[in-house]
């Protein structure tokens, strides 16, 4: 049940999205998320999704695992959908008691929609290319100049990574406490409200107390290996640029910059 | 005599549709008679935890049916329900499930669950308790402040105070020293005995199996790979090294002297019968 939940969960691969280094993946992914606020007009949302979905097949990840990804938000889109419809003033073409529905609004409410479901399809498809490992590694590396702000880099970097490890175990133990109170005839269905905030408790506690034990352990092994932080720190997997991300980059700067100017000209 | 738990050629797939894609079980055919003490056995990976959670309906099979008493526990929501408390599961490392102020509440969990009167509550929570061996006093402290070995036994307390028909559980002494594994099998044979109810008993100790088990299944790739009693299943040592098993150490020992070119019975399981086997050889080299 839990295991079905796809965000932000990697699914190992060999594509050429997953080869580009996790820097170039990350910088591209900002960019495309930049360009999408950018976009006014029907002309670039529509390069745009090529775009996505050109990224899509390359990743060869199935469209079904992305539409599950995406499932989680489907409410978040309605409504947003269905504000943007009410919510726009402009001339009326129906309406209804204190509802009206104007041109504008079916407009910014479809641009909304696309907006937010490509923002995720984007997202996902990083997370679904690059382990959780290498994201943080590459965001370590790009936060770098931080360093001279006093911004302890190294170590957020390593408590995200901790934190992105966890989750997959922390799911699998909500998982098996959830049966195992389910087996004593706990009920986390049905009821009201407030009986259904009880119900959590047996599932809580526990889940509280074991992420406690897992921390205090972790940091224990992690003492005993000699962890004093980042300094002096050398590397397994040096992050390196090839070619294609030299050609990743410029393609997506480039597309970026163009969608950017398309918008500036209020298309 | 029908059996209480059925399994008709269950399947289940995790993760159906993704890469992780992965058949745990495929055609399972497995059932526990009434009142039985059975052993399941496998390899880690083998299906067994995927197996035990469909018998009391917490997995949903892909494809087949789990009959309870000859009825399809997914004929409705209710039954399904119902046989919860009627097939009681304990997991693996069940002391990470308490949660509650106290070790008499957590072990109250079940049975309130049951929607059962205040009073019958506290006659079975006293009695679990004390199947187990947990004392008067010890049911007012919180169970965290338990040793490992007490907070294994009041989970097990709280799935046995809802007095199941059938007891499943799934290595129930991983991690406790040699005493605390002798302790909970002990209880558990005792709850066997005093209700007459059928146990299943997870375990990778061929010992524990061997001298509790009337029955034993074996695991393996998925499917139910051997099915008889200890006896029939131990003389099987070869089969058994492949799926990654071993027979109990006196097999062990008996094959040998078997192969050594002694006249013993290789497929003794226990001490009484391998000491009955070699003295039996002793006596008739002391003829011839």
């Amino acid at each position: 049940m839990l295991k079905d939940i796809t965000f932000g969960q990697y699914f190992p691969g060999d594509s050429l999205l997953h080869r580009l280094d996790p820097r170039t993946k990350l910088i591209l992914t900002l960019i495309f998320i930049v360009t999408l606020f950018t976009a006014r007009h029907v002309l670039s949302y529509g390069i745009l999704l090529a775009y996505l979905v050109f990224a899509v097949i390359l990743s060869g990840i199935r469209p079904g695992v992305i539409f599950r990804g995406l499932k989680p938000i489907v409410v978040v889109v309605i409504i947003t959908g269905i504000l943007n419809l009410f919510y726009t003033p402009g001339i009326p073409l129906w309406s209804f008691w204190i509802f009206s529905i104007t041109a504008e609004g079916i407009r910014a409410a479809v641009f909304m929609v696309l907006r937010i479901l490509m923002l995720i399809t984007g997202t996902l498809l990083l997370t679904y290319t690059t382990s959780p490992i290498l994201l943080t590694d590459a965001m370590e590396r790009l936060m770098k100049p931080l360093k001279v702000l006093r911004v302890p880099v190294h170590e957020l970097a390593m408590m995200m990574s901790i934190a992105l490890r966890f989750i997959p175990t922390l799911l699998d133990e909500t998982d098996k406490i959830m049966s195992a109170q389910k087996a004593r005839g706990a009920d986390f269905e049905s009821g009201g409200l407030m009986q259904r905030a009880r119900a959590l408790l047996p599932l809580l506690v526990p889940l509280f107390v074991s992420a406690f034990r897992r921390a205090d352990e972790l940091a224990v092994a992690m003492e005993c290996r000699c962890y004093h932080g980042g300094e002096g720190r050398t590397r397994l997997r040096v992050l390196r640029f090839a070619l294609r991300d030299y050609l990743a980059m410029i393609f997506g700067i480039a597309l970026g910059a163009g969608v950017t100017v398309l918008g500036v000209f209020g298309m | 005599m029908a059996p209480i738990i059925q399994t008709e050629n269950i399947s289940h797939v995790y993760s159906a549709g993704t890469p992780f894609e992965l058949a745990a079980i495929r055609n399972v055919r497995f059932q526990v008679e009434q009142g039985e003490f059975l052993g399941l056995m496998g390899h880690t990976g083998s299906g067994k935890s995927t197996l035990i959670q469909h018998l009391n309906g917490l997995l949903k099979p892909t494809a087949g049916r789990v009959l309870f008493q000859g009825e399809d526990i997914w004929s409705s929501p209710k039954k399904t329900r119902a046989v919860r408390f009627q097939v009681g599961l304990v997991f693996q490392y069940p002391e990470y499930q308490l949660f509650e102020e106290t070790v008499y509440k957590d072990i109250a969990f079940g049975p309130k669950n049951m929607g059962l009167s205040d009073g019958e509550i506290d006659e079975r929570v006293r009695w679990a308790a004390g199947i187990v061996g947990l004392e008067g006093s010890q049911l007012e402290r919180s169970p965290f402040e338990l040793s490992g070995g007490q907070k294994r036994r009041a989970a097990i307390a709280g799935v046995i105070a809802m007095r199941p028909e059938v007891l499943i559980l799934d290595e129930p002494t991983a991690g406790l020293d040699p005493r605390g594994r002798q302790d909970i099998i002990g209880q558990i044979r005792e709850y066997h005995r005093e209700r007459g109810a059928a146990v299943v008993l997870v375990s990778h100790s061929m010992e524990e199996i061997a001298r509790t088990a009337d029955r034993i299944v074996v695991m393996s790739g998925g499917t139910v790979a051997m099915d008889g009693t200890p006896r029939e299943i131990f003389r099987r040592a070869e089969e058994l090294h492949g799926m990654g098993l071993a027979v109990p150490e006196v097999t062990a020992v008996m094959l040998r002297l078997h192969s050594l070119g002694l006249d013993v019975d290789p497929a003794a399981y226990t001490m009484e019968e391998a000491r009955a086997s070699i003295l039996s050889l002793k006596g008739g080299c002391a003829r011839a």
